[in-house]
């Protein structure tokens, strides 16, 4: 793919995110998909530029409205909006709902009414962002809701894998660890198939989601409670964090068992790369070095952990770009 | 002498009849010409049953009459053809003392749309450790009969048995909400499936219900008590009551309209009018539910009709409130689902939703049969009215209806307490 210069990216996308709103990475298609992460390219190569900022979202106001803490994807967001020139406002909105007697439709609605473009939403509890979209006319953006998705974080997953391996249709991605809590896991499933990889989940029985083995059947996964037996063929292996409060939930019985099932210890490392020199190694992060990923493997010539953070700048300014660029200006 | 002469209802799907009504009783039955000073309602194609009893309803007050008062909530129940409501403990404060009851009851009275029964605490403060004056509501004037800590499990086992006991010795009956809340926590709010899993929805599943009733019909068992099981919503806990009653265990069970309907892939958008307790379950559990009312197996249809305010809806779907309106959409519900596919016959309505009822409430002015000498206690519902439901057109307070926008056959045409015209054609007589 050939980057194109800033004056292209001033004027509309060709091929158009077609909704509104970025909620679930099931409101992609392969072909929008493309379409953000070859526009996350040229973004990229901004980004090594002395003079990063785009003039493309002028007078447009993005509002991270975070319900929940997160330093990184906060951070993200806010870089990618202000390198498009939007003017880029955090609202931390942590426990101001149910806390305080107002619902999240005043919250939401509250905010919404100082005139903003997008609301950038993450949000402990699943399907909020969804909820936010019926009620709003702004642009919602999913940071992450409950254990439900993280699409920005699944295109940016996809972007990094694709940097190193290529199109990833084909490719076999095995995805492991607390599978239940994860919303990382869910958008990535989505984006992964939807681009033609090969997904196996990987975890003790207990952090799988409910109904998975139907879930697997009919969107066409695999799922496995042996990492040995799915590392040699993987090209590239997605490690999620596993909380160390998720023992005292029964889940698992100690974090030294959990790291022997299911950690990508050093033992495994060389097994990935025995089998496969290509192999690549994600974390959504942030990591518990020595639970469920060594440092060996952390900081492995193959680990992509510093390009993902690194992506989802570029992944989330073309996200912004192709929800609201293009369209009519108010006047 | 206040007269009322009805003419030409069905009588419970048997056939056309006159009723005269005198002084709040039935008084003749049969074709009647004319009776003097009497007030005469035509329900020429109308079928007459007894008075639905709800054993199921939350009223809101005291504490929240920003979503439901008695007087509102006896406006809905009076429109759906409801004569009797219970009126669920979980108030604020709770209905766990004589005074609480007999206030409620009081109110009831004030108002005069329906019977407003309350429902006593089995454990004070609904707290599940120690027993609430089980005893004092029952001698009260309200005569509390059904106790019940709904929306929280007496899963205590211990204290369980011993409110199956202690109620015996007046005829009492523990009305279990099922819920292990080891196995469905506070958090769990969608039925525990491929779908929650799919939605990142904490699970709610059915052995957290069904391992609940199975060890509460042994404790029946073993204690010669009788138990009823509130708002029953899987296929399996149908099984273990059917079980549980071919062993001549005292068991009695109810299902309510939403369960008989609904199925969990609702949940899909998210919206929080379909977030109830326990979940709308899968089309398997609604055919299973269909088919033990029809047999007999549950024994009553109740509401749980559970008004909320907007600003407890409008969250995030975990932290939204639990609960849907039903009393007035109930009967519609149910002619569209059990009588329209000949599940059950009027007769069997008048069963399910004011015969059975009553007598697991030990209501004995309700659900009767409509004879001479019996309380004028009456719904007259037209079979074939369609009904599109509109949230707005409520006497509820709240607007929390998940029926709103859906069409369905049967409709309560009016409802008459006592002799008296209480609703007419969804407003208050």
């Amino acid at each position: 793919m050939s980057p194109t210069t800033a004056a292209t990216l001033e004027t509309p996308p060709t091929t158009r995110h077609t909704k509104r709103h970025l909620l679930s990475s099931a409101d992609l298609d392969r072909d929008q998909i493309k379409a953000i992460l070859d526009t996350a390219a040229e973004m990229h190569t901004v980004q090594s530029r002395e003079v990063k900022k785009l003039p493309t979202l002028r007078g447009r106001t993005v509002v991270n409205l975070f319900f929940e803490d997160s330093t990184r994807t906060r951070s993200s967001f806010e870089i990618a909006g202000k390198w498009l020139s939007a003017d880029v406002i955090n609202v931390s909105a942590k426990g101001s709902s149910t806390s305080k007697g107002e619902s999240l439709r005043d919250t939401v609605l509250t905010i919404a009414a100082m005139g903003v473009d997008a609301l950038v939403i993450r949000h402990s509890a699943s399907g909020a962002a969804h909820q936010v979209a019926q009620w709003v006319d702004a642009h919602v953006v999913n940071a992450g809701d409950g254990m439900h998705e993280h699409p920005t974080q699944a295109l940016l997953d996809a972007y990094s894998m694709q940097q190193r391996l290529g199109d990833l249709e084909g490719r076999h991605v095995a995805i492991v660890g607390d599978l239940t809590h994860s919303r990382v896991v869910r958008s990535n499933l989505i984006t992964l198939r939807t681009l033609g990889a090969k997904v196996t989940l990987v975890a003790p029985p207990t952090l799988m989601p409910s109904g998975i083995g139907a879930w697997a059947a009919s969107d066409g996964f695999e799922l496995s409670h042996d990492l040995d037996a799915v590392l040699p063929t993987a090209d590239a292996v997605m490690m999620l964090r596993v909380q160390r409060e998720r023992m005292s939930g029964g889940f698992f019985p100690t974090a030294r068992e959990y790291t022997v099932g299911y950690g990508l210890t050093r033992p495994r490392l060389e097994t990935l790369t025995r089998a496969n020199p290509d192999a690549v190694i994600c974390h959504p992060g942030p990591m518990n070095r020595g639970l469920e990923i060594a440092a060996d493997a952390a900081d492995a010539a193959q680990s992509l952990v510093l390009d993902q953070v690194s992506a989802g700048v570029a992944v989330r300014m073309s996200v912004l770009y192709h929800l609201l660029s293009g369209e009519e200006t108010q006047s | 002498m206040s007269m009322l002469l009805v003419k030409g209802a069905d009588l419970v799907g048997a056939g056309a009849q006159d009723l005269l009504v005198t002084d709040g009783v039935i008084t003749e039955v049969g074709s009647i010409a004319s009776a003097k000073g009497a007030d005469v309602l035509d329900a020429d194609g109308l079928v007459a049953l007894p008075g639905l009893v709800d054993l199921h309803t939350h009223l809101r007050e005291p504490g929240r009459e920003d979503a439901e008062t008695i007087e509102s909530g006896s406006g809905a129940a009076a429109v759906g053809g409801y004569t009797a409501v219970l009126a669920m403990a979980n108030t604020s404060p709770v209905t766990d003392t004589a005074e609480a009851a007999e206030r409620i009851l009081d109110l009831g009275r004030a108002t005069g749309l329906v019977d407003v029964v309350p429902v006593g605490a089995v454990t004070k403060g609904l707290e599940g450790a120690e027993l609430a004056e089980l005893g004092l509501m029952h001698r009260s004037r309200a005569g509390v009969t059904v106790f019940s800590d709904d929306g929280k499990c007496v899963y205590d086992a211990r204290v369980m048995r011993r409110a199956l006991e202690y109620v015996r010795a007046f005829g009492g009956v523990v009305s279990q909400h099922a819920q292990d809340p080891h196995l469905a926590g506070p958090q769990a709010c969608a039925h525990e499936g491929e779908l929650s899993g799919r939605l990142g929805l904490p699970g709610w599943p059915g052995v957290a219900e069904e391992s609940i009733v199975a060890r509460d019909v042994m404790l029946a068992r073993h204690t010669g008590s009788r138990v009823h099981v509130a708002h029953v919503s899987t296929a399996a806990t149908v099984e273990v009551v059917r079980w549980a009653k071919a062993q001549g265990i005292d068991v009695t069970a109810e299902v309510t309209p939403h369960h008989l309907v609904l199925t969990t892939d609702l949940l899909t958008g998210y919206d929080p009018v379909y977030k109830v307790n326990p979940p709308l379950r899968p089309q398997s559990d609604v055919d299973a539910l269909r088919a033990a009312l029809a047999d007999g197996t549950l024994d009553a249809v109740a509401t749980d009709h559970a008004p909320h305010a907007r600003h407890d809806k409008e969250h995030a779907f975990v932290d939204a409130a639990f609960g849907m309106l039903g009393l007035e959409t109930a009967l519609s519900v149910v002619s569209d689902v059990m009588v329209r596919s000949d599940l059950l016959d009027w007769a069997g309505v008048a069963r399910v939703m004011s015969a059975n009822p009553a007598r697991i409430a030990g209501l004995t002015g309700h659900g009767r049969p409509l004879a001479v000498g019996e309380p004028a206690n009456l719904t007259l519902v037209d079979p074939d009215a369609t009904v599109t439901v509109d949230r707005s057109a409520s006497m509820s307070l709240s607007r929390n209806n998940p029926w709103h926008g859906r069409t369905m056959r049967g409709a309560v045409h009016a409802t008459v307490l006592r002799g008296r015209l209480t609703a007419q054609k969804g407003a208050v007589a």
